[in-house]
């Protein structure tokens, strides 16, 4: 009997009853109903599926369960809970960059991943940052300019 | 700027960026079940056989033999089965659903079930087809005589490709069938649409079924006829076996079995005598797929198009949508008027450099007037902005210098610069918001003083709850606190009609202004007040007549400019988009943020399928490139930042002076990017989209001589 998966998740200590070569898309969704991690392809290529991993941005579709014992996990339920997502979630809010909010829990991790290596992207520093994660709402000048935005206001947080 | 221009924060904005907003995928009732569809893998052929898997107690198929009322979709006819009947005509179509309580268990039996068939003849290529689905047509003047007479005639073929939605959310729909009542929920954007198609195959009473649109993660109109099919599918099989049924689509199935956009061959002939263009002459022909869906209203909006929006002295425009065994096209934004415009801007580029003048200044010379007769006979009754918006884009983008600087290029990278000038109908085609839709919008005050606002509008991202709240919010001179409006669910809301042809605004809109300020005279503090207003119809139309094709089928356009500049590396056949302009008169806007979001959304869309945007097909008609891996939609590096910007302008019949909007933006931008590729290539071309590879082998043509 192989032991249980331990990882941090959200900043709290967690065991998996899956097995190690589930993929953490579907642990976090089924059996921890971290429902903020959406599912858009499951092949790595539209990264609604976000998440950090030690801080660093993740297709969670594409990372078998094992490949994160003992290592930290966040999701946009636990980052949800920060001040630099405030910044970030009222920057976005301000120039209606949200629209069917798909995409957007990934979007916001991937540009709390680029802005804690790069708090001060340039325009295209910023379009290389999301470039894993589609958004076919937008055309992502809101999304950019957002971002922009919170790199400006959060200056000091990141 | 208007103060109801000025934006204001989402009322969704924080649930989704916080992932706390609930799609389909998220809810999980109580006993329910999973549902996976068994899908022919064949493009035409009877079922000889179906053979299932032993399967455990608590896992079922269900089947057509399962259906309770009738084994018919309503769309527009009624020809889509929910479960194949015997024979099958696209690759993708339901045959089957397993359903069971683990969703691993259910996709492992939908694999091992085997269906054998009796192959039938197959037709990929529409022009080959011997399925006529519609055909209309439309002529004035004498067109033959000017052919006859013309020094010099036009004739090419331009082709727009298929289009997927690629909304982020796949499709996904429960049925919840307990106690001789039915609910439907999930991601959708019509629910009365749902509503009417799932009680017919139910066989239910209308007021036993009840659909709930959850937030619906992208829709484009990719969800405007296909949850009707998934609705009735979980309908049946959640009365089957007494518990909820959830079916979600994975991505490739998505990509296989839903809507597209209708590829279209469109062979125009324009005729010139003494350096005028003189006729047009156009023959359009849409692929409809396997049933006949949407493609009736869809071939009636691009024929109504296809001469843009110009105005020649003769024309004769003919067209027909046609079956052949691919997966049936529905509404894609824009919703057959895209491939049209296109077509005809294409027509506008080559005509410019046969005469010798600049493609923009042409575009002013053949623009039709207010006043002027529209090419089906009825009357272009507001102004048309185009030239000044033709005008205030050109001085945006530097157009006229960089047209002439962009002339006789050498050396490995070129730029071009393309512009594109078109509208979009207002609302449904012709008479059907007062013979079809028949908007009722009710507004609801409760004795605690907030309204609510009863409406069948789903949120598709578009931020029409937002843009609704704003609007009678407005009106009332209330805080926008005070006013509710949740996800539509057609046992709480009268059927304000369906979320497509960029009516919400316009139209339900309409009524949210006209029951405000009802509400506002007849207010009476705390007590309950409930105000109904119904779908006026304009009394300026001339009559809209399917029979002849004539009459004005919108009350009002939005206009559209696009210029867009691109940079074509000619040893690797990379196009990169440089810069890319849009001016749009959408009446007035109701909210400047929702609404730029809306146009360089849609713009970016629409260049997508002008470059990178290619559903492949292989000669059994299967897609190959049914994933997001392979069908690719533009990323933030694909796109430099879009530059929007409006024409003002006020329709009275809107509210606050709104009309169209949601469509709009995806209608010109293919053609935008087409003419850049056509100035920086220094050639006509004839397609959308134009690829990496498509500029590679014109390259390489050249280059072989």
């Amino acid at each position: 009997m192989a032991e249980n998966i331990r990882f941090v998740l959200n900043g709290e200590t967690v065991e998996s009853k899956s097995a190690a070569n589930e993929r953490l898309l579907d642990v976090l969704r089924d059996e921890f109903r971290l429902t903020g991690v959406k599912c858009g392809c499951r092949e790595g290529e539209c990264g609604a599926c976000s998440v950090l991993i030690d801080g660093q941005l993740a297709n969670s579709c594409l990372v078998a369960l094992g490949a994160v014992s003992d290592r930290d996990v966040e999701t946009i339920e636990g980052f949800s809970r920060s001040e630099r997502f405030e910044i970030l979630s009222d920057a976005f809010a301000d120039l209606s960059a949200v629209q069917c909010g798909f995409c957007i829990p990934g979007m916001v991790l991937a540009a709390e991943s680029l802005l804690r290596f790069n708090p001060n992207p340039t325009d295209h520093d910023i379009r290389e940052g999301l470039s894993g994660n589609i958004c076919r709402c937008t055309g992502y000048n809101a999304i950019v300019h957002a971002i922009q935005n919170a790199a400006e206001k959060g200056k000091g947080l990141w | 700027m208007s103060s109801i221009s000025q934006s204001v924060r989402k009322l969704d904005h924080l649930a989704k960026a916080s992932g706390a907003a609930k799609y389909v995928e998220d809810i999980v009732l109580d006993d329910m079940l999973y549902g996976k569809i068994v899908r022919s893998t064949v493009a035409h052929g009877k079922i000889r056989s179906i053979r299932l898997p032993d399967m455990p107690e608590g896992y079922s198929a269900v089947t057509a033999a399962d259906i309770p009322g009738v084994n018919n979709v309503h769309i527009v006819q009624d020809d889509h089965p929910v479960f194949s009947g015997g024979e099958v005509n696209y690759i993708g179509e339901a045959i089957l659903m397993i359903v069971g309580p683990d969703k691993r268990q259910v996709a492992k039996f939908a694999r091992a079930t085997e269906v054998e068939y009796d192959l039938l003849e197959t037709c990929f290529d529409p022009k080959k087809s011997d399925t006529t689905f519609y055909e209309y047509g439309y002529e004035e003047g004498d067109w033959r005589e000017a052919f006859a007479e013309a020094d010099e005639v036009i004739d090419e073929e331009i082709f727009s490709a298929h289009q997927e939605h690629a909304y982020m959310e796949v499709q996904g729909l429960i049925g919840d069938y307990r106690n001789g009542k039915l609910t439907v929920r999930g991601s959708m954007q019509c629910p009365f649409y749902v509503h009417m198609a799932v009680t017919a195959v139910m066989g239910m009473k209308p007021e036993d079924v009840n659909v709930i649109a959850d937030e619906t993660g992208g829709g484009f109109g990719g969800k405007e006829d296909y949850p009707s099919i998934l609705g009735s599918q979980v309908g049946v099989a959640s009365y089957k076996v007494g518990k909820p049924v959830k079916c979600v689509f994975d991505r490739r199935e998505d990509i296989t079995c839903t809507s597209k956009r209708h590829p279209a061959f469109m062979r125009y002939r324009i005729a010139i005598k003494d350096g005028k263009m003189t006729a047009v002459d156009a023959d359009i022909l849409y692929d409809g797929g396997g049933y006949t869906t949407l493609s009736m209203v869809v071939l009636q909006r691009g024929l109504i198009g296809a001469l843009g929006i110009y105005k020649f002295p003769s024309y004769r425009v003919h067209g027909k949508a046609v079956k052949t065994h691919t997966v049936p096209n529905g509404a894609f934004r824009g919703f057959g008027g895209p491939q049209t415009f296109f077509a005809m801007e294409l027509m506008m580029n080559h005509a410019a450099r046969k005469l010798g003048k600049d493609p923009l200044e042409l575009r002013k010379e053949y623009c039709a007037k207010q006043g002027d007769m529209s090419p089906t006979h009825g009357v272009y009754h507001f102004d048309i902005p185009i030239p000044a918006m033709l005008d205030q884009l050109a001085e945006a983008s530097d157009y006229h210098r960089k047209v002439k600087a962009y002339r006789n290029q050498t050396g490995r990278y070129r730029r071009g610069i393309g512009v594109s000038s078109v509208y979009h109908g207002c609302g449904f085609t012709g008479a059907g918001e007062r013979d079809l839709i028949k908007g009722v919008f009710k507004l609801h005050k409760r004795a605690d003083d907030t309204v609510e606002i009863l409406a069948a509008a789903v949120d598709m991202g578009q931020g029409v709850k937002t843009t609704f709240r704003k609007i009678a919010a407005n009106v009332l001179g209330l805080p926008e606190d005070r006013v509710i409006i949740v996800n539509p669910d057609t046992a709480r809301v009268p059927n304000s009609g369906p979320t497509v042809a960029s009516r919400s605004i316009m139209v339900v809109g309409k009524l949210i202004e006209r029951a405000a300020k009802r509400l506002k005279a007849e207010w009476k503090p705390g007590e309950d007040q409930l105000i109904t207003e119904k779908y006026v119809h304009p009394d300026f139309m001339i009559p809209w007549d399917l029979a002849t094709f004539s009459g004005d089928p919108y009350p009002d356009s939005s206009w559209s400019t696009n210029i867009v500049e691109v940079e074509v590396d000619t040893m690797l056949g990379l196009t990169k988009i440089l810069n890319a302009w849009g001016c749009y008169d959408v009446g007035t806007v109701i909210d400047e943020n929702i609404v730029i979001g809306q146009m360089e959304g849609g713009l970016l869309q629409s260049l997508g399928h002008g470059g990178i945007e290619l559903i492949n097909y292989d000669q059994s008609g299967r897609i190959r490139n049914n994933s997001l891996s392979d069908y690719i939609v533009p990323t933030a590096l694909d796109v430099p930042s879009l530059h929007v910007m409006f024409h003002k302008s006020e329709y009275f019949n809107g509210p606050f002076g709104a009309k169209a909007a949601g469509e709009l933006p995806n209608v010109g931008g293919s053609a935008s990017y087409i003419g850049a590729l056509e100035c920086a290539l220094e050639t006509d071309l004839y397609q959308t989209p134009f690829s990496t590879e498509d500029t590679m082998e014109l390259l390489e043509g050249r280059r072989n001589g």
